[in-house]
């Protein structure tokens, strides 16, 4: 099952690295004689208001669409392992106070806080990887920090403390290598949900500005035109919902087979 | 915070009350942390309100008076004090754009935002709920594996294009209901529905799992072995149990509501708090994003506790504050 998924994920990714091979359309060209054209050979899922072909957009806007959720889910998981890793090793006060913005962060409407960090900064496709990432984080470190809590006093910790490893060894040499099956389960379940929340932050006009072609400006654009053209809008949702289902399926493949114990 | 437990103690006597009176105070840190944050934050923006009310050409005289009439010229700590003034007298200031008073447009909208959200939740907490129960009695079966199939597919959905696709169907197509507005119940399902899909996926997922494990309890067995039959165990003594679990969820979800609310009251033409929210930060309308803010807030802090409470109830084995036992 999950062999299934990686495929179809990979071709997903390939075609939108190559998108230039499968279309021969400029994805940002104007061409005002084939207005609202419905699927054809020609254009295989139609073509949008302004001529463009709708195929050749969402395979580029895949590659935004994929590269923020990816990058982001990097940045988080790297922030949170280094965070949980601290928080859970220092226990204590530091603890307590991290754990306090991170319950903060996981308690607030997440896609509220991702669109007032992407007030703050000038929309484009880094300030949504910022912005997704500065509360993607928090999951990553509340899951590492109860790893470190429950193993804080194992056998291996403590003779490694015996034979006099530091403190920087330990948790960077002895500690983080066991927390990485965890965070990188933990990355395919959180993909997903990044998916949506570029594809909502660019439907709110926070995300990649135009012409640059994405999948949540393109329904956005587009919506007006539901009745008159529906393939304008349906086809791009359907590439945001298709990618998103495969990394939940990877995502719970993952953890079935790898962490049964971590929570979406 | 044992000065304050002492003082609730004498006035209310030790019970229930005392946790409620302590969680309502510790809101006043909370929010003042939280204005005093996001202050700073958009203190800290570039770009200067006074200027983006008048566009660049004003003359320099115009925006000075803008700028004293808005407290900008003064310092930081002089400004949110004023602020914090307001907010004392139940204000939050006055929009930049309509010059309208914010609490007043929060009073008129969050109603809106609030039925929504009740509505999304009729509809998810039981379906959610019925779904993940057939799953779990049906583990391992053909309809099991269908239902998690589905909710992984609800869970991917982005809420903004479900919503134009239940508009394109129900009222477009079908003629069924009006599109988006305001107005009687019609207007309402169809952005409830929207609203409701992810949460009823995240619920059948939750009682699933939580059914699950339940099934396999000490008790469970006790139960069976004196005779009950199979429905009893199932609907009453597993039920009741599974509740706690399920409604932490429920409330906890409600700021996934929140989310979806900004999507779904844009989509429809919600008269909500998200849409008007979500119009503040774009046209970076300050006293409008700082109201929003507080008011989300507090909402959430009160339904938190308000799950807290319930649970009280719902469970004598949990104990929310330390009592004689």
């Amino acid at each position: 099952m999950i062999k299934g998924i990686v495929i179809a994920l990979v071709i997903i990714l390939l075609a939108s690295i190559f998108a230039p091979f499968i279309s021969d359309y400029n994805p940002e060209e104007v061409n005002l004689d084939e207005l609202k054209q419905p699927p054809s050979l020609s254009h295989p899922l139609g073509t949008d208001n302004k001529g463009r072909d709708i195929l050749s957009r969402i395979l580029y806007g895949g590659r935004i669409s994929l590269s923020v959720a990816l990058v982001a889910a990097v940045v988080s998981m790297g922030i949170g392992l280094m965070v949980g890793l601290v928080s859970g090793y220092a226990g204590g006060k530091t603890d307590t106070f991290i754990m306090l913005i991170v319950d903060f962060i996981l308690a607030f409407p997440s896609l509220l806080l991702a669109i007032g960090i992407s007030v703050i900064l000038p929309p484009g496709i880094y300030t949504v990887m910022i912005a997704i990432a500065s509360v993607g984080w928090a999951s990553f470190a509340r899951l590492v920090r109860g790893y470190v809590l429950s193993s804080r006093e194992a056998p291996y910790i403590e003779a490694a403390r015996a034979i006099g490893c530091s403190q920087g060894r330990i948790l960077f040499v002895h500690l983080l290598p066991q927390c990485i099956p965890l965070v990188i389960v933990m990355m395919g379940l959180k993909l997903g949900g990044y998916i949506l929340t570029e594809a909502s932050l660019s439907f709110l006009g926070l995300g990649a500005q135009p012409p640059m072609p994405s999948w949540g400006s393109m329904v956005s654009a587009n919506r007006v035109f539901i009745m008159s053209a529906p393939w304008m809008v349906i086809f791009p949702g359907l590439a945001i919902a298709v990618t998103a289902l495969c990394f939940n399926m990877l995502g719970d493949g993952l953890r079935d087979r790898y962490g049964p114990e971590i929570k979406r | 915070m044992v000065r304050i437990e002492w003082f609730a103690f004498r006035v209310f006597g030790g019970t229930i009350k005392v946790y409620i009176l302590k969680r309502l105070l510790l809101l006043i840190p909370l929010l003042l942390g939280i204005t005093m944050l996001t202050f700073s934050l958009i203190k800290a923006l570039p770009g200067d309100p006074a200027m983006s009310m008048v566009g660049e050409r004003a003359s320099p005289e115009v925006i000075e008076s803008i700028r004293k009439e808005l407290n900008t010229d003064k310092s930081f700590l002089v400004q949110y004090i004023g602020y914090v003034k307001l907010l004392l007298k139940g204000e939050f200031g006055r929009s930049y754009y309509t010059n309208r008073k914010v609490s007043d447009d929060i009073t008129a909208k969050f109603p809106n935002t609030l039925l929504l959200a009740v509505g999304a939740m009729l509809i998810a907490v039981p379906a959610g709920i019925i779904l993940g129960f057939i799953s779990a009695v049906k583990r391992g079966t053909a309809i099991d594996r269908g239902i998690s199939s589905l909710s992984v597919i609800g869970l991917s959905l982005p809420v903004f294009w479900s919503g134009l696709l239940i508009m394109l169907f129900f009222s477009l197509k079908m003629k069924m209901l009006p599109p988006s507005g305001m107005g009687d119940i019609r207007f309402l399902i169809m952005p409830s529905l929207t609203l409701a899909l992810p949460a009823i996926a995240t619920l059948t997922r939750i009682s699933r799992t939580t059914l699950i494990e339940l099934f396999g309890m000490p008790y469970v067995r006790t139960a069976r072995a004196k005779g009950l039959t199979e429905g009893r165990v199932k609907f009453i003594h597993v039920f009741k149990n599974a509740l706690i679990p399920l409604i932490t969820v429920i409330g906890l979800d409600f700021g996934s509501y929140l989310n979806g609310a900004v999507l779904t009251e844009t989509i429809f033409g919600w008269d909500g708090i998200g849409r008007f929210a979500m119009e503040g930060i774009i046209k970076r309308d300050y006293p409008v994003i700082m109201g929003c803010i507080i008011v989300g807030t507090t909402a959430y802090v009160l339904i938190n506790l308000m799950v807290d409470i319930i649970y009280h109830y719902l469970d004598p084995r949990v104990r929310l504050y330390a009592g004689n036992d």
